[in-house]
């Protein structure tokens, strides 16, 4: 499961290792730390952004760690990539690797594969992907679709979107 | 009643219908006050006058027999400048890249002062903003609405009823040859061959499917409507383009089981020229069947605003094609109150 946390740190030194440490002791996979060193909450904390990956049945104990470490838990979001789109890819989609086609949305760090179908009719014969991507906005959906449509050009498969407004 | 003398330049599927609807109509023409009088018809070949209008069904008669409709040695030129007439309805073949012979008979028309309506696509893939400067320098009217969607009137939609509005967009599928093929292919995991095959055997297709398939006819209305809807000479060349070639039925099967249709979509807005196959959800007004044509116009003040209609066929197209004429009849009738 992917974990989006806002902690609240207090004002004094050697506050962030107390708020990263618990989530690699608890074997999380920390992504990305978003550190906001020159604001303040109204409480007069120092607010973090942190996103990793952590089973989810260890995600209580997280927070009572963090909270006895003395660090604010503000919000806990664990969905992170809430715009979707579905795409859909015709040709040689595994002769020109299909783990390198999707790596291409998915090395984007905002925007991920997270379902596919294929229909592979015979050796010789063209396949068929029918993909939904997740995106944390539409800015990055957009710019993930961009870098699968360059992929595909490359590759030589028809890649078919969405008619407007129905992303 | 007003007499309107015509011409008729070309006389394939798209001349006969006109002629063959100029028949039917003549009580409703009466009752509108007009006589639509035919006095030249030209094909490729031959043309025939008769200043006090040709006997129509003869002319027809003559053409399916002998596959000329008169006299060889005029040109088509010497006929729409010399014959004394007041509009001239250009039905040639349409070429895209060239835009002829449809580009020099519109410009000669208007040139010699002659209103024309025309259902070809060719003569404004490149030069749009050109004849509709000729025809208003010459002070005469060009009206193009069988260009795009055949009998479905788009064209009059945005430019008088919609008037006013800011076109946002414009969603369409304006290729009925596309549409058949895609919808057979979905319906009975058809490959593509087979299917347009069968097109081809309904005459859906033509011998020569490439401007169908590959996206260059509806590519060539989308510049019509682009033209239409923003006034921005636009050309063919600015269109992005894709085909329907590689689609697979495996791939259609798919895409049904996710919910979705795909469809050779023409999207036309200020930013975006494209003709490519979408993903159509199942609800969507667009994920239509058959050989049906289809629009969606996006504006500020009406919002959406969708028209459908048969795309293609002879009388079809001489339904718009008539209807620009009675336009025309009505808009001289308000300039001489």
């Amino acid at each position: 499961m992917r974990v989006s946390m806002n902690l609240e740190l207090k004002d004094i030194p050697g506050q962030l290792v107390l708020a990263l440490q618990p989530i690699s002791g608890i074997k999380g996979n920390i992504l990305s730390v978003v550190h906001h060193h020159d604001e303040r909450t109204p409480r007069g904390s120092i607010p973090v952004h942190v996103l990793f990956e952590l089973d989810k049945d260890k995600l209580d104990e997280l927070i009572w760690q963090l909270e006895k470490n003395g660090v604010l838990v503000a919000r806990v979001g664990e969905k992170r990539l809430h715009e979707k789109m579905s795409v859909m890819l015709i040709g040689h989609i595994v002769h020109t690797d299909i783990r390198d086609t999707i790596d291409a949305v998915d090395s984007t760090g905002c925007a991920e594969v997270v379902d596919l179908a294929l229909s592979m009719p015979g050796i010789e014969q063209v396949s068929s992907a029918f993909m939904m991507i997740h995106a944390s906005t539409k800015e990055n959906l957009m710019s993930a679709l961009d870098i699968l449509h360059k992929t595909a050009d490359r590759k030589e498969l028809l890649m078919i979107e969405p008619i407007k407004n129905t992303i | 009643m007003k007499d309107i003398k015509i011409s008729i330049i070309g006389f394939g599927d798209v001349g006969q219908g006109v002629v063959q609807v100029l028949s039917q109509k003549q009580q409703t023409l009466e009752k509108l006050g007009v006589n639509i009088k035919v006095v030249a018809i030209a094909d490729s070949r031959s043309s025939l006058v008769n200043a006090d209008g040709i006997d129509l069904k003869k002319a027809v008669k003559v053409k399916r027999n002998t596959g000329i409709v008169g006299r060889r040695g005029s040109t088509t030129a010497e006929i729409i400048k010399n014959t004394d007439h007041d509009l001239v309805v250009e039905v040639t073949p349409t070429d895209i890249n060239t835009g002829e012979p449809g580009l020099t008979n519109i410009l000669t028309a208007i040139e010699s002062g002659k209103h024309v309506v025309t259902s070809n696509k060719g003569p404004f893939a490149r030069n749009y903003a050109k004849l509709m400067k000729a025809a208003k320098d010459h002070g005469v009217v060009l009206r193009y609405e069988a260009t795009v969607g055949g009998a479905m009137p788009i064209i009059n939609l945005i430019e008088e009823n919609l008037a006013g509005n800011t076109i946002e967009r414009i969603d369409g599928i304006l290729n009925g040859t596309c549409n058949y093929i895609l919808t057979r292919m979905g319906e009975e995991t058809l490959d593509y061959q087979h299917a347009l095959l069968e097109a081809q055997e309904l005459g859906i297709a033509e011998a020569d499917p490439t401007y169908d398939v590959m996206g260059i006819d509806a590519a060539c209305k989308l510049v019509i409507l682009a033209n239409t809807a923003y006034n921005n000479n636009t050309v063919f060349d600015d269109v992005s383009i894709t085909g329907i070639t590689k689609i697979t039925p495996q791939a259609l099967e798919l895409a049904d089981k996710n919910g979705y249709r795909v469809r050779l979509i023409c999207e036309v807005s200020e930013q975006v020229l494209s003709v490519a196959p979408k993903l159509v959800p199942k609800k969507h007004p667009l994920a239509v069947g058959g050989t049906l044509n289809i629009a969606t116009i996006h504006t500020d003040l009406s919002k959406m605003v969708t028209i459908s209609g048969i795309g293609a066929g002879s009388i079809e197209t001489a339904s718009a094609i008539l209807s620009d004429i009675i336009h025309i009849y009505r808009a001289c009738l308000a300039n001489t109150r």
